[in-house]
This record gives C-alpha cells, structure tokens and sequence, in this order.
C-alpha cells in the first residue's frame, strides 16, 4: 500500500497541519509503512460481523434537561491567546 | 522511608511516627536530587505540596483521615489540575493552566493525598519510549540511555527510583503495562469505564483508561479504591458498584484457572523473556493454580486494527487544539487558515502529526468504510476472542513486552517498529478488559513484566492474584542502583 504525495497534501489541509515538501517525502515513506501494517485487516474474514464501537456497547446516558453549570466565562478566556469584551479573536475572515 | 509502601507510609502516619509534612519533605528532596538523572517530572509543585501536607497533618490530627490522608504521589501530566499547568508533553499546552480538575485529580484531592507534581509522558500520550515528549526523553532508573517504556515513562521512572511511592497513569494500547514492565513496577489497567475520563486530555476516547502503578498490588488497589466510580460527567464511565480492591488481596489462588494464549508464546518471543513468563507461572502452580494452553484467534490483528481506531479517534479529538481557545498559537498568522495549519505544525511533534494525519486518511471521503469500519469489526472479532477465552479460564497470563528496556534511539527512526513493541498489550484495549503488569524477574539487569489480564470488572481478581505472586516472590522490591 503506498500513499501519494497529493494524497497527503490533500490530507494536511483536511486535518489543518502546515507540511513542506521535505516533510511530504518523509511521510510518505512512514505513511506507506503504517498503511501496510494496517493492510493485514484485509485478510481478515468479517462477514456478517458488526462494527464495534465501544467495549461495553453502550448507549448515550441522558439527563434530564437542567441548567447544572455556571458562567465561568471569564475563566475560560483569561487562558486564551487573545480575547477582547468577551469574544475570542481571530484573523479577520469577512474582509 | 523513601523505600516504603503506600500502605507502609499511611500505617506510619496513622501511628504519627511521622507527620506528612516531614514525608513530603524527604520525597521533595529526592526529587530535587535524583530526577536530573531521569527526567521523570515536567513539573514539581513544592510550595502546593507543603501547603497539603499541613492541611492533611491537620486533618489527621482531627480525627478524620482516609488511607490517602497526608501521602505523597505524583499525576501523569495528562490529568488536568486546576492551577497547576498541564502539558500532555506537548509544545501545544507547554503554559496551559487549567481552569478545573480532573475527577481523578479531585478524587486524590478529596481522599487528602499530596501531589509533588506532574510526571513526563509521551507527547499526547502516542509512544512506547517517553523519547517522544516535548520536555525530553525519559532515562529508566535501571539502565543508563534505556528508556522506561511509554507513554506513562515518566510515571513509572519516578516510581521505580523511590521519588513518589505511586503515580497515576494512563493507557490506550499499553502506556500503563509496558513501562511498568520495563521500570520494574506494578501497573494496573482498568475495564474500560472503571474510571472516570473527565479531565484526563483525550487521546483515543473508546480506548483511553486511567489506572495506577506503585511497586506493589496492594498499592495498586489502594489507588484503585480512589479512582475508581460513577462519574456523570463521562458518558462512557460505568455506574456499577466499586468494591474495597484491598479487601480480597489475601484470599487464596487455589483453583485459580490461568490460560496461556498460544498466540502470545509463538516462535517470535525470545527463549530468555518465554522462561522468565514461564517461571512465574510455575510460582501460580505452587499456590494452587492450574494452567492450561488457550486460543486467541485475531490476536495478530490487533496491532492493525488498533492503528486505524486509535489515529481515527485522535484525530477527531485533537482537531480541538486550534490556536484559539487555549494553547499555543503561532506568531503573526496571515489569516485563518495560517492560524489554524501553522498553529498545529509547530504545536505538535512528529508522532503526533503523523497520527493525526493517518486517522485524517481513514476518515475521509472514500476510505471510511475500508478502514475504519474494517477495522472496527476486527476490533468485535477480538473482544469475542476474550469472552471465549475467559468462558475456560479466570485469568490470561503473557509477557507484557517482547523484550526489556531498549536503548534510547534504537526504535524511534521507524514508526512501526515502534508500535510492534506492544504486541501483547494493545488486544486488552480493544476488547476494554482490565489487565495488570507485576515484576517478574530480569533479562541482564533489566526488569521484566508479566501480564494478567482478566474479564470484565475482575480488578479485584487481577489485584489478588498479584499480591500473592508478590508474598512468594521479590521482584517487585528490586532496586534499581
């Protein structure tokens, strides 16, 4: 199984992850590897078997629906890199 | 008293022949001595942990202490403590403070422990070496430029040098077991939903499992006493009774049923580490139980199918660190999609990355069901060949790695052979069984481990039978010089 150098292009935009083109050729080689190690699942006969997603099969717990937190605003933020009146800030995005 | 137990120290402070102020001074010194060598702490909270050995000399001196009142110990840096940073060995949270604890940090809190500080680990918990830590590798007690196994290294480091008596730890495919094994410690994996995840930094959310590592079993369950429980804040934690775990420790193994998975003891496992297994399992013999040869079918798929489900889901948790919330962000981004790509480039390291970027790939458009979905029927065929197995026996006994404490740098070009070093210990994950690493002998000076792994919610089982391994043996008492 090899991966391609726009494959993993297209998948560092995808997960957000800035690559240059030394990084691309080193990841394509360890890409390629794990893609082959993982490539032995193919063998594997599973028909008829159901996915498993969780250990236990459980399922979402609800609550009834009450408000049980309070505003800790103020705290969340003051260990963000840049907020202004309450907001997080960002580069401008709508010029 | 750097030698002695949790139990020991707790016996001691009840009897007041020593206050915790005085322990957490020695335990202090140790460190500021000793950890040059190892590295095993990110970070050390002297004046926070003065501050709760008097509030617990107090606490005792009213009358009203747990077993944990006033004892020193140290977290993984991947449970959030409020006001004091936690890194999850990444450049990412290297100046992240939480603003709230973790239901682990608050239950040590409220049973009156003191934690020295916060103890190194694999970068976001992805390794089997402790090398891939934004703070520096990780140096085993026992061997120079050997590392202690990963991801929970620097735990099992500090431990097995005598600079806290426990340590909590965490494991997603072995980062409890493995380095237990290859520090010499006793660690203890969890079913699955035992413990609570709340605070604990997500690596891979239906693997992920807190657990515990001191010397001893006994240890071990008096931690487990603490961590374990109902949480409602994670979805996935098990509201199911807990039981006392140092409540069954003496009972007798006699009858106890030990299958040994034919496919854990094939030609690939070395002649030295198979005889030192063996060797342990002859002492089980003598005290009563009885050992038959089992099968685990899909044990050969596990590294595969553990290497699509874990990238996936790290990949889906870690797109939480964006530059924006908390975190680092990068210098001058030009605009948002710089923030976000450069922010991560330089947040994360190699291992990291290239995780993210694999699961990124399972998980897109035209893979999902190849991968992921393939992947995750595999993982069902592996847990029902441990319901089979534990229809016969009571307990499976193997190596927990293939081979003791490696040399630094050794594995740590290839990725690959990096994750074939938990060859024994990823099939327990994806099944969410609990299992346990206990001393077991050496291989030239090194420490070896041998894994028990039990059913569904048999902690209390896995604990006595290693308490009585460790009545009838010293490996576990070793030390390291």
């Amino acid at each position: 199984m090899t991966i391609s150098r726009k494959d993993i292009e297209k998948v560092a935009v995808l997960a957000r992850i800035q690559v240059d083109d030394a990084q691309v050729s080193a990841l394509e080689k360890d890409l390629g590897n794990i893609l082959d190690l993982v490539d032995q699942l193919s063998a594997a006969d599973t028909e008829s078997v159901e996915p498993l997603a969780h250990p236990l099969d459980a399922v979402q717990r609800l609550r009834p629906d009450e408000v049980t937190e309070t505003d800790q605003r103020a705290e969340f933020q003051a260990i963000a890199p840049a907020t202004e009146n309450g907001l997080y800030l960002v580069p401008r995005v709508i010029e | 008293m750097h030698n002695k137990s949790v139990a020991e120290l707790s016996r001691a402070l009840e009897q007041g022949t020593v206050s915790s102020v005085e322990l957490t001074r020695q335990f202090l010194d140790r460190i500021r001595c000793e950890d040059g060598k190892y590295n095993s702490f990110i970070t050390v909270t002297e004046d926070q942990a003065l501050a709760d050995a008097r509030a617990a000399d107090e606490q005792r001196a009213n009358g009203n202490a747990t077993p944990w009142t006033g004892v020193p110990f140290a977290h993984k840096d991947i449970f959030c403590t409020r006001g004091v940073r936690t890194t999850c060995g990444s450049k990412m949270l290297e100046n992240f403070v939480p603003p709230y604890d973790a239901t682990v940090t608050a239950n040590f809190r409220k049973a009156g422990a003191v934690c020295l500080g916060k103890t190194n680990m694999d970068e976001f918990a992805m390794g089997s070496s402790n090398e891939s830590s934004y703070f520096g590798p990780v140096t085993n007690p026992w061997g120079a430029k050997r590392v202690p196994g990963g991801s929970s290294g620097g735990s099992a480091a500090a431990v097995a040098a005598r600079l806290v008596p426990a340590a909590t730890a965490t494991d997603t495919g072995g980062s409890i077991r493995q380095p237990a094994a290859l520090c010499g410690v006793t660690g203890l994996k969890p079913t699955y939903g035992r413990v609570s995840r709340y605070g604990m930094i997500a690596f891979a959310s239906s693997l992920d499992q807190g657990g515990t590592m001191a010397r001893t079993a006994e240890d071990n369950a008096l931690m487990l006493n603490v961590m374990a429980g109902f949480d409602p804040k994670d979805s996935t934690c098990v509201d199911r009774g807990v039981p006392d775990y140092t409540a069954t420790l003496d009972e007798p193994l006699k009858g106890l049923k030990i299958g040994l998975p034919k496919e854990y003891f094939s030609e690939q496992l070395s002649p030295a580490m198979e005889q030192q297994v063996r060797d342990a399992v002859k002492e089980y013999e003598k005290l009563g139980a009885t050992v038959k040869e089992v099968s685990l079918p899909h044990a050969n798929l596990a590294i595969a199918a553990y290497y699509v489900i874990a990238p996936a889901e790290a990949s889906a948790n870690l797109s939480r660190f964006d530059g924006v919330r908390y975190g680092y962000r990068c210098e001058d981004p030009k605009d948002l999609m710089d923030l976000y790509t450069r922010t991560r480039a330089e947040g994360f390291g190699n291992e990291v990355e290239r995780r993210i970027l694999v699961g990124t790939y399972a998980l897109s458009a035209g893979y999902f069901d190849a991968y992921y979905l393939k992947a995750q029927k595999v993982r069902r065929l592996i847990q029902q060949d441990f319901i089979n197995a534990f229809r016969e026996v009571d307990v499976l006994m193997s190596p927990t790695s293939p081979s003791p404490a490696f040399v630094q740098g050794e594995k740590s070009t290839d990725p690959v052979t990096m994750y074939l070093e938990d060859v024994f210990t990823i099939a327990v994950n994806l099944a969410g069984v609990p299992a346990m690493s206990v001393p077991a002998g050496f291989i030239d000076g090194l420490p070896v481990g041998l894994q028990i792994i039990g059913d569904y919610f048999s902690e209390a089982r896995l604990l006595n039978a290693a308490h009585q391994f460790q009545q009838v043996t010293d490996w576990h008492q070793r030390e390291p010089n």
